[in-house]
């Protein structure tokens, strides 16, 4: 069990480390390339300030017309996102990693506020996971990978919270806290988790292209929050 | 499957071209469709956007991407190798569940261009002749004649000669002038009007003409639609704006002014350089919708509204799709009609969030074979009016127009429809210098108000 411990903190960590950046790259180095040849209409009506707000007005909580159409999923939503960039980044233990490894740390949470965050983003998971299989018009959309990965995401937290409070047996549970943590580090270039970048470009897309196409010779271009 | 089911689809499969299916598929796979097929968080948000959807009791089968699913997605994931059986059935969901009114992109957590993605799924039913059959027969006049009814140029110019005669008698000198080089604005029509309305081109010319402004109407190019468009043909689409473009350009005019019609103003200021890969994506002569121009002519005061014959009766006015959200004019539409009218009621949802009126996307070309689908998917149009309680609903757009009289009757609503240009004409003050100096004395009297 240390010898997998030992892995997974040293090895483990720097391949799905790079293998996340460098595949995040990658994939965004192919599609820029490929958009300059097949997508001209991105860069002939680009505009700053629609791309701008188009990316905002998703980001605040409720901050579009659609969410506003389902306040509880829209905030249940924006919670889970902020809970689920934020628990990983700033929790203490992970800082203390953060400066072994890179020599920075970063602001961090205290293990109170980190523990009930982790339960919230658990429960939204949940709330996620029943709204797919409740809702006739999601449902009907989902694929396998659809919940597979809700159930990858909720892993790391999962077995993360079960290891703080030491529930279970404490190895095992750490090893699969990291394990599950760097499974889900790799995937994300991979998988539809690559939106963590891709939903700037294409927000950005078509901000511009329903705003700023439109906005020319006192037009007012379409709003798409 | 029979045996002769089986020989049927086998000697269709001949003709049946994958390869150009897969040349359009990889064609259209650029960044952007590779991202968006990707991405989809599968979140269901979409749905509460879509009119189909909401008009047919939620049915999640109506849902954008669900559509999407079934229709492109799968296109992509076979690889293109889809039978005639399998886009024969995407065809009744692309056209026939979809108006491409972009209002599911707005509503999208990734802002996914949906229309863009059932557009290419149209053109990929298009390119095997797998087509709604009014719009393959307006796409066949387009290229045998240029413009989607078959109206001879000869007897568009006659239209004019015979409305400015008869509209002459209202306005002392108008004429519709042909051709002029250097005019500030060439206007182009829909074929309906020469064909159905052509009291809309006299309506126009007397607007032009008591507003003195320098204007013409080309004897070709001067069709501004583009049903081809919305058959996703993008080389058959290409030939109206062409004409209409040249015809702008070899005038030297500044600006091509556009009827009250949705999909044109599209066509002719957006989508129709790219039907022509004109760099940059910008029309080479710049798009003016008649709706502006009616602004603008009444801000300046060249043409001038008795207040007297304001509209009384409550008034709302449609936004037609391709003129508010994917055209920008929704706030001249509103300033317009409170020009006109004393008691306006807006819709809800209303300007770029309008939902559109179930005729558009082609629909009310596809023609009886899909009017009782135009008519279920209507049903939101018809409770967003209802809900205003108007008895004038102003259309600037022929598709909407249409389809707003068919759910008047279907839904019993008991309103009127009326273009933006019938009620200038009403309204507007003819200056006494272009008014018939004879019957000046005649009209005077008790018959003035009186219909002739």
């Amino acid at each position: 069990m240390y010898q997998l411990y030992e892995f997974l903190r040293g090895p483990g960590a720097w391949i799905a480390f790079t293998i996340f950046f460098v595949g995040l790259a990658v994939r965004m180095a192919f599609l820029i390339g490929l958009s300059k040849e097949r997508d001209k209409v991105l860069y002939n009506h680009f505009d700053w300030s629609w791309a701008w707000r188009s990316i905002f007005h998703w980001l605040i909580p409720l901050g579009s017309v659609s969410f506003r159409q389902q306040p509880i999923f829209g905030l249940v939503f924006w919670v889970f996102h902020v809970g689920l960039l934020a628990l990983p980044l700033f929790l203490g233990a992970h800082n203390v990693l953060w400066d072994e490894a890179f020599g920075i740390s970063l602001p961090s949470l205290s293990d109170k506020l980190a523990d009930y965050g982790t339960m919230v983003v658990m429960a939204c998971l949940v709330f996620l996971f029943i709204r797919r299989l409740a809702r006739p018009e999601v449902r009907i959309i989902s694929e396998g990978w659809d919940y597979l990965l809700l159930i990858l995401v909720l892993a790391p937290f999962l077995t993360g919270f079960l290891a703080y409070r030491q529930i279970g047996p404490y190895d095992l549970m750490l090893n699969l806290h990291i394990l599950t943590g760097e499974v889900m580090l790799i995937l994300i270039p991979f998988s539809k988790l690559g939106h963590i970048i891709l939903f700037f470009f294409t927000r950005a897309f078509i901000g511009s292209e329903m705003g700023a196409r439109r906005e020319i010779e006192g037009r007012l271009g379409a709003r798409t929050w | 499957m029979s045996q002769t089911d089986m020989e049927q689809t086998a000697a269709e499969a001949q003709e049946h071209n994958v390869k150009q299916i897969k040349g359009i598929l990889e064609m259209n796979k650029g960044a952007r469709f590779r991202t968006w097929l990707n991405i989809c968080a599968r979140c269901g948000l979409c749905a509460d956007s879509c009119f189909f959807y909401l008009a047919h009791d939620k049915d999640p089968k109506l849902s954008p991407a669900y559509k999407i699913k079934t229709t492109l997605g799968e296109m992509y994931k076979r690889k293109g190798q889809v039978d005639r059986e399998f886009l024969t059935q995407a065809k009744e969901v692309v056209w026939g569940q979809c108006s491409v009114c972009r209002r599911c992109s707005m509503f999208c957590p990734f802002g996914i261009d949906m229309a863009s993605m059932f557009m290419t799924a149209r053109a990929v039913c298009n390119s095997q002749g797998i087509l709604p059959a009014g719009l393959a027969r307006t796409k066949q006049n387009i290229i045998e004649t240029g413009n989607q009814m078959a109206v001879s140029n000869e007897d568009w110019i006659e239209t004019c000669e015979w409305m400015a005669e008869e509209w002459g008698e209202e306005v002392v000198g108008l004429n519709i002038p042909v051709d002029v080089k250097g005019a500030k604005y060439m206007y182009t029509v829909n074929p309906r009007e020469p064909v159905y309305y052509p009291q809309d081109v006299g309506m126009m010319a007397i607007i032009m003409y008591v507003a003195e402004e320098s204007w013409c109407v080309p004897t070709k190019g001067w069709d501004c639609t583009n049903l081809a468009m919305f058959c996703a043909d993008k080389a058959a689409a290409a030939i109206p704006v062409r004409n209409m473009y040249q015809a702008a350009q070899e005038l030297g005019v500044e600006y091509i002014l556009m009827t009250e019609c949705g999909h044109a103003y599209r066509s002719g200021c957006f989508e129709g350089p790219y039907f022509m890969d004109i760099p940059g994506g910008k029309p080479p002569v710049k798009v003016k919708h008649a709706v502006q121009l009616f602004v603008e002519l009444i801000r300046e005061g060249k043409i001038k509204i008795d207040p007297a014959k304001k509209l009384k009766e409550r008034v709302t006015v449609q936004d037609p799709c391709n003129v508010s959200r994917s055209g920008g004019l929704s706030e001249y539409l509103r300033e317009l009609t409170l020009m006109l009218c004393d008691d306006f009621v807006d819709m809800t949802p209303n300007r770029e969030y309008n939902h559109c009126c179930g005729g558009g996307g082609g629909f009310i070309p596809m023609g009886p074979e899909y009017k009782k689908r135009r008519m279920a998917s209507g049903k939101v149009k018809a409770d967003q009016i209802k809900a205003t309680g108007a008895k004038v609903v102003i259309s600037p757009c022929h598709n909407c127009f249409d389809q707003l009289n068919d759910i008047n009757k279907e839904y019993k609503l008991g309103y009127k429809v009326v273009s933006f240009k019938e009620l200038i004409t009403e309204m507007m003050i003819i200056p006494d210098k272009f008014k018939p100096q004879d019957e000046d004395e005649e009209d005077a009297g008790a018959n003035a108000e009186s219909e002739e």
